[in-house]
């Protein structure tokens, strides 16, 4: 009978264990909206998108050092919650990925003007000693992809690498265990090009995909694929050049190899021509030189606010991130918008108004 | 005299009342504690239920979960999860209970002492209390692996395990393939490695509680065992461990709660593949790290799922405390009556 107690412990420790850390992500971030802005400081709150957030905070503490009056919390918990507290208002402004469902921009009373503030390429990174420039061809990539390709020395590998030393080894391929927005565009590309994958797969945050180990976050896949010996997964752009990572040529639409680059990247936005919604993916770009698998990561505003002091900050906030801010975005990893699409979003940005 | 009538005096109405209240509140705590249980059951429930209603017991024995076509089964989760923690406790307690052992007998100890006693130090005002500092720190160096934060120990597994164990793993795989448990390759992640780290994470509960039963074995025991002519180890393993086998079941049972319910270390070392397999060194997946992995994002239709899972892993919970629980009452019952 002495146990009874004990058991009672152990099961209320595993029930703690197996909430507190599913509970972390979805924290919903509720204090500084209804916060009173203490004398004139103006407070403005966001949560939203990991993917972004290196870059958005380096803005808003650039902006925050130069105009004291203005501070600026973001907290980065994924683009799911960012969309959930936005639709919640418990926000001054959101930020995602996978930018908003229109049912989700309908329960939004106070409308909703999406802005894209900057883009990111997905690459595919390896880890093969001894081979550099690894090319993929669209039916390379796919196959890996959905487990039909499992050998580094496999034809449809070797035939667009001709001189590389490919192993007879297996392709230990990584993907993503958490549903993120960087499998969402991932594999809304792969959907794009392979008609098996948008059959048996399909475009999701956290697909069934057939093959590979699961890493959690950007982070894991970096770490798996760097400690691994034959491996290779999907990670953002910035991730696998600051962890030195070799990262595949792609083949595009028009059949050339691309490395992501600056300048790739900006090609394939270029090619998908911005809507008035501004929402658009450039899923598979057609030019010769873009880098097919990039995407733009949106800020959520509010058509409406109330408050005029907010108002008028988030404007000269999304100012200074869409003209001076485009210059931080190369060296954090990011694709600058190109000049004309900063122009069309500065456009958008008078349809946020201030009224009560 | 006035000191033996103040002892004799009744309780003040005040003693009486302090009496009374402080019994309340202990009941009042521990109705709270099992009123949370009981709402955290229920919560979960709730949430659980359109889940339950649409998927059904098919929930349990389906292999696909495939957010894209709707389809959710967790039998993979639910195997790995039992996998994995089954695995770790032998692990754990083959090493818990030695580890206890050594701690209770003061094998430590004795040997500073011996290392003391060559230069005739071991009498010295300051160096003979070196031994039971030496017991006291390594017991909290083992109690301290408790407080390392899972976290730590997924990317103590993720940059040092893996890389150590994979070049022995993939030798076990080329040359004894043929065996089950050994018939995938080591790539990164999988099932080897989360149950090593899983082990390790779980051994303090064991040690530390077999240490406080093996301790408390009554000397007398001890004393006639060695009386009886029986050796050192004779009498540790015939007599100390069957003594406090009672105790150390219970941490071992404890232990399991916490195998069962680890989340961060295990999303970061099992490979998160739904798949089952007996291979050590294949991707699998436990209930916990789906849950930790799908929540942050997942849609109102999503979370119901995910809570039938929680659901499925807290009955998992109970049903493995209630068996313990049993089991340690028959042993209890076994040896105590061949005392």
């Amino acid at each position: 009978m002495q146990l009874r107690p004990l058991g009672v412990v152990a099961l209320s420790l595993a029930l703690a264990a197996a909430c507190k850390e599913s509970g972390g992500g979805s924290a919903s971030p509720s204090t500084a909206s209804t916060a009173a802005p203490t004398g004139d400081v103006v407070r403005l709150q966001g949560a939203g998108a990991s993917f972004p957030a290196p870059l958005y905070l380096k803005w808003f503490k650039a902006y925050s050092s130069s105009h004291a009056n203005v501070q600026v919390d973001y907290q980065s918990v994924g683009s799911g919650s960012g969309v959930k507290s936005f639709i919640d208002k418990t926000v001054d402004f959101g930020a995602s990925d996978a930018a908003m469902k229109p049912e989700d921009i309908a329960r939004v009373d106070t409308g909703v003007q999406l802005l894209p503030m900057t883009a990111g390429a997905i690459v595919v990174a390896y880890n093969l000693e001894g081979v550099k420039d690894l090319k993929l061809s669209r039916k390379a990539y796919s196959g890996i992809f959905l487990g039909k390709i499992t050998r580094w020395n496999d034809p449809a590998v070797a035939a667009a690498n001709p001189g590389a030393k490919l192993p007879d080894a297996p392709i230990n391929v990584v993907v993503r265990a958490d549903s993120s927005g960087t499998t969402f565009v991932f594999s809304k590309h792969l959907t794009a090009i392979n008609e098996t994958f948008a059959k048996d797969v399909g475009t999701n945050n956290m697909p069934n995909w057939p093959v590979g180990t699961r890493s959690k976050g950007n982070e894991g896949v970096t770490a798996s694929l760097k400690s691994t010996p034959g491996s290779l997964g999907y990670i953002e752009y910035g991730y696998a050049r600051s962890q030195g990572l070799s990262m595949a040529s792609l083949e595009n639409k028009s059949g050339a190899y691309v490395a992501a680059t600056t300048a790739a990247g900006q090609a394939a936005l270029a090619s998908a021509v911005l809507p008035d919604d501004l929402i658009v993916w450039a899923s598979d770009p057609e030019a010769k030189e873009a880098y097919p698998i990039v995407t733009y990561t949106w800020l959520l505003a509010y058509k409406k606010y109330g408050d005029k002091k907010k108002h008028d900050a988030l404007i000269d906030l999304l100012d200074y991130g869409l003209t001076a801010g485009q210059k931080d975005a190369e060296a954090l990893g990011y694709i600058p918008l190109p000049e004309a699409v900063a122009e069309k979003v500065r456009a958008a940005t008078r349809n946020i108004r201030a009224e009560g | 005299m006035a000191e033996a009538v103040s002892v004799a005096q009744e309780p003040s109405s005040a003693q009486r009342f302090a009496d009374a209240a402080f019994r309340r509140l202990c009941q009042l705590c521990a109705a709270a504690a099992l009123a949370l249980v009981v709402f955290i059951v229920l919560r979960i429930a709730i949430s659980a239920a359109p889940a339950l209603s649409d998927y059904g017991p098919g929930f349990l024995t389906g292999t696909t979960w495939d957010p894209n076509k709707g389809r959710y089964a967790i039998l993979p989760e639910i195997w790995g999860t039992l996998y994995t923690s089954i695995l770790a406790l032998v692990l754990g307690t083959l090493f818990g209970v030695a580890a206890a052992l050594f701690l209770a007998e003061g094998f430590l100890g004795e040997f500073v002492y011996q290392l003391l006693k060559a230069p005739g130090l071991h009498l010295h005002p300051l160096w003979s209390k070196l031994p039971a500092r030496a017991e006291d720190a390594l017991r909290n160096l083992v109690e301290l692996l408790a407080a390392i934060p899972s976290v730590v120990y997924g990317l103590w597994g993720l940059f040092v395990v893996i890389p150590t164990v994979r070049p022995f793993c993939n030798w076990l795989y080329a040359h004894l393939g043929w065996i089950p448990f050994f018939s995938t390759s080591l790539a990164g992640p999988g099932v080897l490695p989360a149950v090593l780290v899983l082990s390790i994470m779980i051994l303090p509960t064991i040690t530390a509680i077999g240490r406080q039963a093996l301790v408390s074995v009554p000397s007398k025991l001890r004393m006639a065992s060695y009386g009886l002519g029986a050796t050192r180890w004779e009498t540790i393993i015939g007599v100390l461990l069957p003594t406090a086998s009672r105790g150390i079941f219970g941490g071992v049972v404890l232990a399991f709660g916490r195998a069962l319910g680890e989340t961060m270390a295990l999303a970061m070392l099992v490979g998160n593949a739904n798949q089952i397999r007996l291979s050590l060194f294949s991707p699998a997946n436990t209930l916990a790290a789906l849950l930790a992995n799908n929540f942050p994002e997942a849609g109102p239709r999503q979370v119901a799922v995910l809570m039938y899972a929680a659901l499925v892993l807290l009955a998992i919970t109970l049903v493995v405390n209630v068996a313990g629980a049993l089991l340690v009452q028959r042993a209890a019952a076994r040896t105590e009556g061949a005392q």
